[in-house]
């Protein structure tokens, strides 16, 4: 995981609130996979693709792809079980 | 306040440059005005958005290097070489040009001014921005939360805010600056002249006893040594923000 070529929950933070018209960074989400939860923030984004692809820090399964379309931003669900704004 | 404003959604909205400041020879502070900004947190971000003549649009995230100070917003960009935003911002913007952004964003990587826990802000390079911010806004909030901030950079003159960050430390007891510079030092230099390292995280943390909160940005594997270097010693890993900057294309 120590490679230099990954950022992190926050670089998606703009497409988020236009999703979900809140601030989500804070958010916390769970893995499907492993079960870790981890604030949307503290998520590894892989960005250079068509989409940024979002991966959990404790066992690296995709949790979800956020792009951009030309009618919009989409986020496609992969291992995401749930996630929950801050209160 | 913040949430409130957030919760309006995000719109592009138009800026206008009312100061340029060259920090050093590769980073530039633009000094915005905006008409409806709703005032923002320490480490919070904004997006700016560039439309060329033939319509093609990119945007690139940028921190807000200042505390919330009404319609006034300061950001400081790095010129990338060959970058598509960043050598536009640094170099071509001039002072009553307008600029497409939005926000504020972010919710992770904030310091509440408020939060009395010791403060520990580690910044590489650029990454100082978003760490500036909070230690500017501690300062405004004439708060006694013990602040330490390393900042590694290449050489002292590449050191983004160095003069504001020496009489910071001066004038505030309770604000420890520590420097690292990994590619050359001047003669008679006492700083440390090394890239950050477990030894040194061992020797300017918080004892993890104190109960303190980290924020640290920078390049990826900086991010990831400090992250890593406090959990071994001890530090809550839900204590511990971190914000990467990477190859975004500047």
């Amino acid at each position: 995981m120590a490679d230099d070529a990954h950022l992190d929950g926050n670089a998606i933070g703009g497409l988020l609130i236009e999703i979900f018209g809140q601030e989500m960074t804070d958010a916390l989400g769970c893995c499907a996979h492993c079960g870790d939860k981890n604030q949307v923030g503290a998520l590894i984004v892989y960005r250079g693709g068509p989409g940024d692809v979002v991966r959990c820090p404790s066992c690296e399964t995709v949790l979800i792809v956020a792009t951009r379309l030309p009618a919009g931003p989409r986020i496609y669900f992969s291992s995401l079980r749930w996630l929950q704004p801050a209160s | 306040m913040a949430r409130t404003a957030i919760r309006r959604g995000l719109t592009w909205e138009v800026a206008s440059v009312i100061d340029l400041v060259d920090e050093t020879s590769r980073v530039r502070s633009l000094v915005l005005d905006v008409p409806d900004w709703p005032g923002h947190l320490p480490g919070q971000h904004l997006d700016v958005r560039l439309t060329a003549e033939d319509g093609y649009q990119t945007e690139r995230s940028y921190s807000i290097a200042t505390p919330a100070d009404g319609r006034r917003v300061t950001i400081s960009v790095e010129r990338i070489v060959d970058g598509e935003v960043s050598p536009y911002l640094a170099d071509e913007l001039r002072v009553g040009d307008k600029l497409e952004l939005r926000g504020p964003i972010g919710g992770y990587f904030v310091w509440t001014p408020g939060d009395e826990r010791p403060l520990l802000l580690v910044g590489g390079g650029s990454g100082i921005v978003p760490l500036m911010a909070m230690l500017r806004a501690r300062i405004a909030a004439a708060s006694d939360v013990p602040v330490r901030l390393l900042v590694s950079a290449r050489s002292v003159d590449e050191i983004i805010y160095g003069a504001e960050l020496e009489s910071i430390a001066n004038a505030n007891s309770g604000v420890e600056i520590i420097r690292t510079l990994t590619r050359s030092q001047p003669s008679g230099w006492t700083g440390y002249a090394r890239r950050v390292d477990q030894a040194m995280l061992a020797e300017i943390a918080w004892p993890a006893g104190r109960q303190p909160r980290a924020f640290a940005c920078g390049p990826t594997g900086f991010v990831e040594t400090v992250a890593s270097g406090l959990v071994a010693l001890g530090h809550d890993p839900g204590t511990i923000r971190t914000e990467r900057f990477g190859p975004t294309g500047g």
